[in-house]
């Protein structure tokens, strides 16, 4: 145990997720040891993420406005919508350059034993997009693990009567891997989701 | 296949071992409470990645240490493969084999196929159904161990469904508690419960599909290897049990369901199930309900069967995965678990002769006489944490 504001630090350190005591101890004395302006700098990018950055009125994708920059934004279609449980997935898709639509985040999937429900998460807010009419094609993006199907077949039996299209991401091989690495669950998929060539 | 070597570092009573092993058997020979049974135990673990003697991972580590690593030498078609795990309770493993880096701890299944034998074999015949669905799932895993996945997903919706119907049985008992006469109790949400319904069904087909299919390979190498262990004293079979879903008069015909029949049945019986379901607060349908029937000529061997019977069935049902892994092409390595103390001299004989092919057969016992000459191989004395060859 350390004396007064370095055990705060240490203690305030190792809640953020990852971060076990040692990582926390040796981030608290890499501040303690930091130039004066370095962590000013932190601090205030700590205090402005919480002041700026609010989630998006339509899409609840992080943004620092009303509405983010991907919804603003006139030249993508509003016709597909991809849904995914957090705004890192929107990142994570952006970085291909492959989609042209709107999103909706989440917030999470569900899940029975940490108390999500769909009424935990922006669903409800999804319907009411999706009744404007504008949109043709709906693409669940959640994750491929239990909860994240569980959440893509709710949104979809939700969505059904609506008469749009929904798809799901494909899941199979890793490009640039090796066949014989593949795990027997991924292979099984990729071979379910085989096309023609 | 067979065992080459095994080290263990913060396992159960070793803080460090080594022992090497010949192919053929060797007898592991030393007093109770010495460690023999350490020694299999972990050998078992690099197999199916679980102790044949405890569900939980801490008492597998020394008292004392964070966590424990085995690591295990295993000569396949003359090439030798290594594989090293490490196990921490209350995290997930790690694993690694030959040179590659860290990766799953589930990709080691497959590495050692191993049947083993223990005295608590005996709660096969005996036990709760938990103990026979575990037999079957652990055998699916080690023909094939892509099932180690199907079981993962099963249990896991499992898991998520029983969440949700508890959470709204615990809602709906605090909403009537509270609650004046007059007023409506508010309907809890259950509004996701059709979509763990349709998973349920799907992994739960999978699962059924493949137990079924183990079971019809199995009857006849059971058949057979009851008649051997017991010389010729009755026959024993076993049957695939789905009250939880079959109707009645499918139950004779189980094994002429398939997969997508299977799934059928499971999604009508979980809907007739709901109103109960929801009543009581946990999932009443499923493959995790299902048994695996046993019987002994006309009789159950379960309540029937004499206390020598039940050996001889338990003995009889991993005889038939070993010849079933057998005659599929895989040598699985034996393990003996003390299991001769429990057995008459006739029943040692045969079980001996059976056995005596294998590959490689690890025995353990307290009492080196109790061991049948067919098994005379490599001996080691085992004494307070220390492992030594002595012939």
């Amino acid at each position: 145990m350390y004396e007064g504001a370095i055990q705060d630090l240490i203690d305030e350190l190792g809640r953020l997720p990852g971060i076990g005591p040692k990582s926390a101890q040796r981030l608290a004395f890499h501040v303690l040891q930091a130039d004066t302006a370095d962590v000013t700098r932190l601090a205030t990018a700590l205090t402005r993420v919480k002041e700026l950055v609010r989630f998006c009125s339509v899409c609840f994708n992080v943004a620092e406005s009303e509405r983010c920059r991907i919804c603003r934004d006139p030249r993508r279609t509003d016709e597909t919508i991809c849904v995914v449980e957090e705004p890192k997935d929107v990142v994570a898709i952006e970085k291909t350059g492959e989609f042209r639509g709107r999103y909706h985040v989440l917030g999470g999937a569900i899940n029975p034993l940490e108390g999500v429900g769909p009424d935990s998460l922006r669903i409800r807010e999804l319907m009411a997009r999706l009744s404007a009419g504008e949109v043709k094609e709906l693409i669940l993006a959640t994750d491929p693990n239990t909860e994240g199907e569980a959440t893509a077949t709710y949104i979809a039996l939700l969505v059904k009567p609506m008469g749009l299209a929904v798809t799901r991401l494909a899941s199979g091989l890793p490009v640039g891997g090796d066949l014989e690495y593949a795990d027997e669950v991924t292979l099984g998929r990729a071979f379910e989701g085989r096309r023609a060539v | 296949m067979y065992v080459r070597r095994l080290e263990l570092h913060d396992f159960r009573s070793y803080a460090e071992a080594a022992v090497d092993f010949d192919p053929g058997s060797s007898v592991l020979i030393g007093p109770n409470g010495h460690g023999k049974t350490n020694l299999v135990e972990a050998i078992g673990y690099v197999a199916t990645l679980g102790s044949h003697r405890v569900a939980t991972e801490a008492p597998l580590v020394r008292y004392g240490a964070s966590r424990a690593i085995i690591r295990c030498a295993i000569v396949h078609d003359g090439r030798e493969l290594l594989v090293e795990l490490e196990i921490t309770p209350g995290k997930a493993n790690r694993a690694r084999i030959g040179r590659a880096p860290a990766t799953r701890a589930r990709d080691v299944l497959g590495a050692l196929r191993l049947v083993l034998f223990a005295p608590e074999d005996l709660a096969l015949v005996r036990g709760d159904p938990a103990e026979r669905r575990k037999y079957l799932d652990d055998l699916l895993v080690q023909r094939q161990p892509r099932f180690a996945g199907v079981r993962a997903d099963y249990e896991r919706v499992l898991k998520q469904r029983n969440a949700l119907l508890r959470t709204s049985y615990l809602a709906r008992k605090v909403a009537s508690r509270s609650r004046r006469p007059a007023e409506p109790v508010d309907a809890p949400d259950l509004s996701t419960l059709d979509v763990w319904d349709l998973h349920l069904a799907a992994y739960g087909a999978d699962l059924v599909a493949a137990r079924l299919e183990l079971c019809a390979a199995l009857g006849t190498h059971l058949a057979k290897a009851y008649d051997a262990v017991s010389a010729g004293r009755g026959e024993a079979r076993l049957a695939y049990e789905a009250k939880s879903w079959a109707t009645p008069d499918e139950a004779g015909r189980l094994a002429e369901l398939d997969r997508s029949e299977i799934e059928q049945r499971l999604r009508a019986a979980l809907a007739e199930a709901r109103p109960s379901e929801v009543e009581r607060g946990m999932t009443l349908v499923g493959p995790h309900r299902d048994d695996l029937m046993l019987t002994l000529g006309e009789l159950p061997a379960k309540g029937y069967a004499s206390h020598g019977e039940s050996w001889s069935f338990a003995l009889a049902l991993r005889l038939a995965s070993y010849e079933l892994l057998r005659s599929e092409g895989i040598e699985p390595v034996l393990v003996l678990d003390d299991v001769f103390a429990e057995l008459d001299t006739g029943r040692r004989e045969r079980l001996a002769e059976l056995v005596a092919g294998a590959s490689q057969v690890l025995v353990t016992c307290a009492v080196p006489q109790d061991v049948p000459d067919a098994l005379r191989g490599a001996r080691y004395t085992v004494g307070d944490g220390v492992v030594s060859r002595v012939a």
